[in-house]
């Protein structure tokens, strides 16, 4: 027999958590970077959230959903891509803005889909993390802050710096590819 | 503002995270500044970019129907006394701790510490002293005097020293409430300026060095010496108080 609470359990999760299931892929298709990987993610994510449905207090139910996708992915990434997590990024190197390049206006109307996601799939893996929470899922940097377990500060030396990046990325491709 | 300063806000500005003092020296400096202006477009450009619509992945049908399917298997072969109802406890008990354990974190990050509480005390009483003709219970410049005038009033007795050969001459003392304790107070000079010592026994037995701190406006530094807790309170800086202390140590302690 299946008890009642558990059915109106799984009701409430499914109508609470599935609506933010393409977020959760999404993110783990940025972070994993292949649709194999992120379905494995996703899925366990998933089962993880409803394990833990008990512990959710009706706070933003997509920014919970995709923490656990979050943390998910990185005890996957620590066990099958160990190498990934040994280039750590250095949060203290402090980013010195250099006012003279940036002069040259980039012209990314001409970025067709394609290339921007090769951009941003060049980046380190917590750049990606960033720029897909922050231009995809449009949280605050309070949000990212909660979600990522790291300080404000850290979020946006990291956002400033993935996006300094994708600048370099996709200008470099107009330069090397210009005839198209 | 210049462009050094303009740069690191042109994000957090696009961003929707600037503050409306910040917006307005911001775009006044765009404005001005075609560099600037440039990087800001620049800025809205690549945002627009990473939004578009066709970078985000929607999560594929099949496993939309994969994750449901799994979950309701879950739930179908969860009976009521067994592994369903004890998943169910260990997510409540899981909150509970948290929150328990959140609780405790804030109330003992609120709460000050004993040594807070203390130094706030011993400051009190050194203003208290200050205020009304309470300074002195005993008035004797001499350590012989003050030093037998706390026999009997006090359950223990304080180490008494004079200091006058290193300008810290004794004035006195009395006996003060400290910790929900009667404590021992002398009185030290030092120019014009009064040192309140107070001083308690404890239970350590080993020596623990001068701890320094300041608040409202007095400096404080407690040490434990000889199972005597002392704590000296002054309106002196806490360079000369460092020396009275220092001083005080190395006079021994009279029994």
């Amino acid at each position: 027999m299946v008890p009642v609470d558990e059915r109106e359990r799984l009701n409430l999760f499914e109508q609470t958590m599935l609506p933010h299931l393409d977020a959760a892929y999404n993110l783990a298709r940025w972070l994993a970077g292949n649709d194999h990987d992120a379905q494995d993610v996703t899925q366990e994510a998933s089962l993880r959230a409803f394990k833990f449905f008990g512990s959710f207090r009706g706070e933003n139910a997509r920014a919970w959903l995709l923490t656990i996708v979050r943390n998910t992915f990185y005890n996957w990434l620590r066990k099958n891509r160990p190498p990934e997590i040994a280039g750590e990024l250095d949060d203290e190197a402090m980013m010195v803005e250099d006012v003279s390049v940036n002069a040259e206006a980039i012209n990314l109307r001409l970025a067709d889909a394609e290339t921007v996601q090769r951009a941003i799939t060049e980046l380190p893996v917590e750049f990606r993390e960033i720029v897909v929470l922050r231009e995809m899922e449009g949280f605050s940097y309070k949000e990212i802050a909660d979600l990522s377990d790291v300080p404000i500060g850290t979020v946006m030396s990291r956002l400033a710096r993935a996006r300094k990046q994708l600048q370099k990325n996709l200008a470099g491709e107009f330069q090397t590819g210009g005839t198209k | 503002m210049n462009c050094q300063q303009a740069r690191p806000l042109i994000d957090p500005y696009a961003d929707g995270e600037l503050d409306a003092a910040g917006i307005l020296e911001l775009e006044k400096h765009i404005h001005d500044c075609p560099a600037c202006a440039l990087a800001w477009r620049n800025a809205q450009g690549l945002k627009k970019t990473l939004q578009q619509d066709s970078l985000f992945f929607t999560a594929p049908t099949e496993l939309r129907r994969r994750i449901k399917a799994e979950l309701r298997s879950q739930v179908e072969t969860k009976s009521r006394w067994s592994f369903g109802n004890w998943n169910w406890l260990t997510a409540t008990t899981t909150s509970l701790a948290t929150a328990c354990l959140a609780l405790l974190l804030t109330v003992t990050l609120t709460r000050p510490s004993a040594e807070q509480r203390l130094t706030q005390e011993v400051v009190s009483s050194n203003i208290r002293s200050l205020m009304a003709d309470h300074m002195l219970d005993v008035v004797s410049t001499d350590q012989h005097t003050v030093k037998p005038w706390f026999n009997g009033k006090l359950d223990f007795s304080p180490p008494v020293k004079d200091l006058k050969a290193q300008e810290f001459p004794l004035i006195g003392g009395r006996l003060d409430y400290i910790g929900g304790r009667s404590v021992a107070a002398l009185v030290f000079h030092r120019n014009k300026h009064v040192i309140n010592l107070f001083i308690w026994p404890v239970n350590k037995k080993d020596t623990q060095p001068a701890v320094a701190a300041s608040i409202q406006g007095y400096n404080v530094i407690h040490w434990t010496n000889a199972a005597m807790t002392l704590w000296a309170v002054s309106d002196l800086n806490e360079k000369e108080l460092m020396e009275f202390v220092q001083d005080y140590e190395a006079e021994g302690i009279l029994k």
